[in-house]
C-alpha cells in the first residue's frame, strides 16, 4: 500500500540504512533548464523499469506543530489533478501493468513505478504533471488524514517497539528535526489542515526540488528526451532556502524509560555519530570515519559469526535478539544504535552491561584481522547481490542525491570500506561511543490485560 | 496514449485492443527456461541458467513443513532452525563464519507444507565449492547439540510471547486456529508454548531422519553456472543425504461447517478484523478464476474494491484486502483490515456487504479488462530478479505445476470470464460458512457507545 517502504525504511529503522551500497557501471546525468535532474542507469535483465521521483522534503524539513505534513502530503498526492482527477494516477498505472507506491523519510519524499519497459512515458506523464498541478480536494483531504491516523495507530500506537523507538529518536534529538516522527505527533495530524498541505506542496515539489531515477532496460538517451518532453514544460520553483538546525552538544547520557502494555522488555542504546560528508570534488580526500563506523556495525551485527550472535544471542546467552545498526548517509547527523531483547532470566541491565561491554571492547582492542575480512568479503558480495533488484539500485542513487551527496559516492563505497583498518575501527569507538553522545531508552512492559477469547452470540467452535 | 482514449473506446474495440496487447505479450514473454532433471538417487531437481550477475542462489525443499508435526506443533521450525547451530563436529560460531567469510549467505525456512535451506553466493569457484561444502554439512551432518537445542527452544519461547503484543499476530493465529480446527494447519509454525516446551531432541533426530532425505527433497537453482555445474552440485547435495522415503500423504482440509466469530481482548487502539474460510489449493481448477476475481475485489493493490470502499471512500482503514493463499490443501481466503476501535461495526458491515455482493454479482466488464490489463501487463514485473524466478521456480516444482505454468499463465488469465468468476465464487466462497476475527478492546468499545 501507500507508505508501506516507510515501514520497512523510515519509522522502524529510523529511514537512511544505506547500507551496503553498490557500485554502478554506469549513471548518465542529465538535468533539464528549470533545474529537474535525471538520473538514468541501463539494466536490461528483464524487460523492465523502475522510475522514481526524489523530492527534497521530508520529516526532517517539518517543525513543531506540522509534524507529518511531509507525509500527508504524499498520501495526497493520489487524490488528483484536473487533468487526472482522484484515483486516475493509481487506476492508470493498474492498468498498465504497474506497481506504484510511495515512501517518507526525514530527508525525502519519493513516488514510484515499476512497469514494463515501454511504458515509462506513462509515468512521466503522470508524475510530470502531479509535479505543479495537484488539486488537494478539502473532502477527500478529511477522509485521508483519517487513514493517516489510522496508519499510525497501526504503526507506532499499538506496537510497543515501534513506540520505543520513536521516544528513544524523540529523547536523543533535543534541536535537530530528527527529532520528529516521519509519520508526526497524533496532535498535529488531528490538528493538520489542507492549507498546511497547500503550502508545502507550492514550497517544495518543483522541478528544481527533485531529481527522476530510472533503472532498467532503457535507452538512456531516450528516457532523457522523454524527461525533456514531460517534465521540461513545468516552471522552476522559488529557490529554497532551509534553516541550518544542527544538533546542540548533548551534556551527559539521556535515560528514558517507556511504559506500554507489552509481553517483552526491550532496550535501545542510541549515540550520535557523524554521516558521510560531501568529500572534495575529484573524491581524493574523504573522511574516514563512517565507513570505519560502517565497518564497526558489521563487526558486532553483520551476520550469524558476529560479535553479537556469537557472543551475546550464543555465548553468554544474555540475548534472545541483539542488533547494531549506523546510519552513514543522511542529510544531518545521524545514530549509531545498539538494540535488543534481553533472553528468559534476564534483564534488562543484564543486556545493558552486556552491550557495554562489547562496546568497551571495541574500544580497547583491536579486531581481529579474520573479523575485518568477513565484514569486507560480505560488502563485495553484498555489491553483486543488490544488482539482483532494480528497485534497490534505483534507491541507492536516489537517496545519495537527495540528501545531498552525489550518486558517485555508491562507486568509491566497496574501495573504501575495503581500506579501513583495525586501528581506524578502535578510534571511532572510542571517540563516538561515548557517554556524552548516548542515549538509553527501555520498554517497561505493562501487563496487556487478560486476553480471554470470547464468542459472539452466531459463534460455534474454538478461539485462541 | 490510449489510456486517455479509454473512454470513447465502446466495449467490442476495448476488447480488440486487449487481445492484440495479450497476443503481443505471449509473443514477448520472456520467461525462464526451467531445465528439468534427477539426480542419481532419484531427487528432481530445477535449474534456470542466469549468466548475467555472477552469483547463485540454490534452494533445498523438503516435505517437511510444519504441518509435519503431529503431535509437537513447533518441531518442524526448530529443526530447521538448529540445523546450522552445530554440524560435523562444528560448532554455530565456525559454521556462520564458514558461511560470512566467504560473502554467502546461508538462510533456512519452514512453511505450513515445506522446509526449506538456501544459499546465496558468488561463482567464483573457489568461494563457490567451499560454500557448498559448507551447506552439504549442515543439510547431511547436524548434530543437534543440547545447549543449542535449549538456547533456540527458548528464543522460540520468547518469539511465541513476543506475538502476545502484537494484535496482528494474535489474529492471524487465531484465524488459522479457527479455519482449521483439527487439521495441522490449525497450529501456528512456531509451535504453541507447550508444545515447545515438550519437545525431546529425540523428536527433532527423528524428524530429521525421517524427512530431511533424498526421496523427500527437491533441489532448485538460478545463477550463472552451467548445466554440467548444476549436475555436478545436485549429485554433490543429494549424495550426502540419506536415501529414505517419500513423506506419506497428509489428511485434507475440510470445509467449514458453519460461521464462527472470535473475538480476542488487546489493548490496543485498532481492532484487527480477519474474514475467511478455506479457500484454494496448488493447481486447482478454479485457481484463475478465483485469482482474478479477488484481483478486483480485495487483491490489486491500490485498486480494488475494498480498498475503494473502506480506504478511499470512507477513511476507515490504512490497508483493505482480500486474498487466496494456495497451499497444498486449501489455503485461506482472507479479507481484512484494522480500525480504531469505534469503528468496528461500520467497517466490517462494509467488508462484509463487498464481500456478499461480490459473490451475488461478480465483477463489472470493465472491472475485469482493467484487473486482466494489471495483471497480463505486469507479467513481466513478476520475473524481474533472480530471487523472484526461484521463488516460482520453487512453486512450480514442489506443487507439481506444469512446467509452462510462467509461459501460459498470461493466456490462462485472459481466458477467464464474467460467468466463471461468478461461478467460481458462489461455489467457492460461502458466506454462510465464514470465520470472523477480531482483536481489540472490548472496553473502549463500550465507551465509545457503539
Amino acid at each position: 500500500m501507500k507508505q508501506y517502504w516507510s515501514s520497512l525504511i523510515s519509522i522502524v529503522f529510523g529511514l537512511a540504512l544505506v547500507m551496503p551500497v553498490p557500485v554502478f557501471a554506469k549513471v548518465h546525468e542529465y538535468q533539464l533548464d528549470n533545474g529537474l535532474k535525471v538520473l538514468v542507469k541501463e539494466d536490461s535483465r528483464a524487460p523492465v523499469v523502475v522510475s522514481q521521483v526524489w523530492y527534497k522534503v521530508g520529516s526532517s524539513y517539518e517543525h513543531d506543530g506540522i509534524t507529518g505534513v511531509s507525509h500527508a502530503l504524499e498520501h495526497m498526492m493520489f487524490k488528483g489533478t484536473e487533468k487526472f482527477p482522484t484515483g486516475e494516477f493509481s487506476r492508470i498505472i493498474s492498468e498498465n501493468g504497474g506497481r506504484d507506491n510511495a515512501f517518507t523519510g526525514p530527508d525525502y519524499t519519493t513516488y514510484f513505478q515499476t512497469l514494463e519497459a515501454s511504458r515509462l512515458e506513462i509515468s512521466f506523464q503522470l508524475e510530470s504533471d502531479r509535479m505543479r498541478n495537484l488539486l488537494l480536494p478539502a473532502d477527500e483531504f478529511l477522509k485521508e488524514i483519517e487513514v493517516v491516523k489510522e496508519e499510525r495507530r497501526w504503526r507506532t500506537e499499538d506496537n510497543p517497539t515501534s513506540f520505543l523507538y520513536e521516544t528513544t529518536k524523540a529523547t536523543a534529538f533535543q534541536t535537530s528535526p530528527y527529532r520528529y516522527p516521519v509519520i508526526g505527533w497524533m496532535q498535529d495530524l488531528d490538528n493538520m489542515t489542507i492549507e498546511d498541505l497547500g503550502g508545502w506542496y507550492k514550497k517544495y515539489y518543483a522541478p528544481n526540488n527533485a531529481t527522476v531515477v530510472v533503472v532498467g532496460d532503457v535507452k538512456p538517451d531516450e528516457v532523457f528526451a522523454l524527461a525533456k518532453k514531460y517534465f521540461g514544460p513545468l516552471p522552476k520553483g522559488e529557490p529554497i532556502s532551509i534553516k541550518v538546525l544542527e544538533e546542540v552538544e548533548q551534556q551527559g547520557a539521556k535515560r528514558v524509560k517507556v511504559k506500554r502494555p507489552a509481553e517483552l522488555p526491550s532496550l535501545i542504546m542510541m549515540y550520535k555519530t557523524p554521516v558521510v560528508k560531501p568529500g572534495t570534488v575529484d573524491q581524493t580526500e574523504w573522511d574516514w570515519e563512517p565507513y570505519a563506523l560502517e565497518v564497526l556495525s558489521g563487526i558486532l551485527d553483520g551476520g550469524d559469526s558476529a560479535r553479537f550472535a556469537s557472543r551475546l544471542v550464543r555465548g553468554s546467552e544474555v540475548a534472545a535478539a541483539a542488533s547494531a545498526g549506523y546510519q552513514m548517509a543522511s542529510r544531518l547527523d545521524n545514530v549509531f544504535s545498539v538494540s535488543g531483547t534481553p533472553s528468559k532470566d534476564k534483564t534488562i541491565k543484564d543486556l545493558e552491561d552486556a552491550f557495554r561491554k562489547e562496546l568497551v571492547d571495541m574500544q580497547t582492542n583491536l579486531v581481529s584481522d579474520e573479523e575485518l575480512q568477513r565484514v569486507k568479503a560480505q560488502v563485495v558480495s553484498a555489491d553483486v547481490y543488490e544488482k539482483d533488484s532494480v528497485f534497490f539500485q534505483a534507491y541507492i542513487i536516489g537517496v545519495l542525491e537527495t540528501i545531498g551527496l552525489s550518486w558517485q559516492l555508491a562507486d568509491k563505497y566497496v574501495e573504501r570500506i575495503k581500506a579501513v583498518t583495525a586501528e581506524q575501527v578502535m578510534a571511532v569507538a572510542k571517540k563516538y561511543l561515548v557517554e556524552d553522545r548516548l542515549t538509553i531508552a527501555e520498554l517497561d512492559p505493562l501487563p496487556l490485560g487478560a486476553k480471554k477469547p470470547r464468542r459472539a452470540p452466531t459463534g460455534g467452535s474454538r478461539a485462541h | 496514449m490510449h489510456i486517455n482514449n479509454r473512454f470513447l473506446l465502446d466495449l467490442f474495440m476495448r476488447i480488440f485492443l486487449l487481445l492484440l496487447l495479450g497476443l503481443n505479450w505471449s509473443l514477448a514473454l520472456a520467461t525462464p527456461n526451467i531445465q528439468h532433471w534427477k539426480t542419481k538417487n532419484g531427487t528432481p531437481v530445477y535449474y534456470v541458467h542466469a549468466p548475467e550477475l555472477p552469483m547463485l542462489d540454490l534452494q533445498i525443499v523438503f516435505d517437511a513443513g510444519s504441518s509435519r508435526d503431529g503431535k509437537l506443533p513447533g518441531t518442524a521450525a526448530l529443526l530447521n532452525g538448529l540445523l546450522d547451530q552445530g554440524a560435523d563436529g562444528l560448532d554455530a560460531d565456525a559454521i556462520s563464519t564458514a558461511f560470512e567469510s566467504l560473502g554467502a549467505i546461508y538462510g533456512s525456512d519452514v512453511g505450513y507444507d515445506s522446509a526449506s535451506v538456501k544459499l546465496r553466493t558468488l561463482t567464483d569457484e573457489k568461494l563457490l565449492n567451499k560454500a557448498l561444502a559448507n551447506l552439504q554439512r549442515v543439510i547431511a551432518k547436524p548434530d543437534f547439540p543440547e545447549d543449542a537445542l535449549e538456547r533456540q527452544r527458548a528464543r522460540t519461547l520468547i518469539g511465541i510471547r513476543a506475538k502476545q503484543q502484537s494484535p496482528g499476530a494474535l489474529a492471524r493465529d487465531a484465524f488459522m486456529n479457527a479455519l482449521y480446527q483439527s487439521h495441522p494447519y490449525a497450529n501456528p509454525n512456531s509451535g504453541t508454548e507447550e508444545s515447545v516446551k515438550a519437545i525431546k531432541r529425540e523428536d527433532i533426530v527423528n524428524f530429521y531422519q525421517q524427512y530431511y532425505v533424498a526421496n523427500n527433497a527437491l533441489i532448485a537453482m538460478v545463477g550463472a553456472i552451467d548445466r554440467k555445474q548444476a549436475e555436478s552440485i545436485a549429485e554433490k547435495i543429494t549424495t550426502t543425504l540419506k536415501q529414505g522415503k517419500k513423506a506419506q500423504s497428509l489428511n485434507k482440509v475440510e470445509d467449514l461447517q458453519k460461521s464462527n466469530t472470535v473475538f480476542i481482548e488487546h489493548p490496543s487502539q485498532q481492532t484487527h478484523i480477519l474474514v475467511g474460510q478455506p479457500g484454494l489449493k496448488r493447481g486447482d481448477p478454479d485457481y484463475f478464476p478465483l485469482y482474478v476475481g479477488n484481483h478486483v475485489l480485495g487483491g490489486g493493490g491500490m485498486v480494488s474494491r475494498l480498498f475503494e470502499e473502506i480506504r478511499e471512500k470512507r477513511g476507515l482503514s490504512y490497508s483493505a484486502y482480500s486474498y487466496f493463499s494456495p497451499m497444498r490443501f486449501k489455503g485461506p481466503f482472507l479479507a481484512g483490515l484494522q480500525t480504531k476501535t469505534d469503528q468496528v461495526d461500520e467497517a466490517l458491515s462494509v467488508l462484509m456487504e463487498n464481500i456478499n455482493s461480490f459473490i451475488d454479482n461478480g465483477p463489472t466488464e470493465e472491472e475485469l479488462i482493467a484487473s486482466k490489463k494489471n495483471i497480463t501487463g505486469g507479467f513481466p514485473l513478476r520475473l524481474d530478479s533472480n530471487s523472484k524466478i526461484l521463488g516460482y521456480v520453487v512453486m512450480i516444482a514442489y506443487y507439481g505445476l506444469p512446467l509452462d505454468y510462467l509461459e501460459t499463465f498470461n493466456a490462462n488469465i485472459e481466458a477467464v470470464t464474467i460467468a466463471q468468476i461468478k461461478d467460481a465464487f458462489k461455489r467457492r466462497v460461502t458466506p454462510d460458512k465464514l470465520v470472523t476475527i477480531l482483536v481489540g478492546s472490548s472496553a473502549e468499545k463500550q465507551q465509545e457507545g457503539t
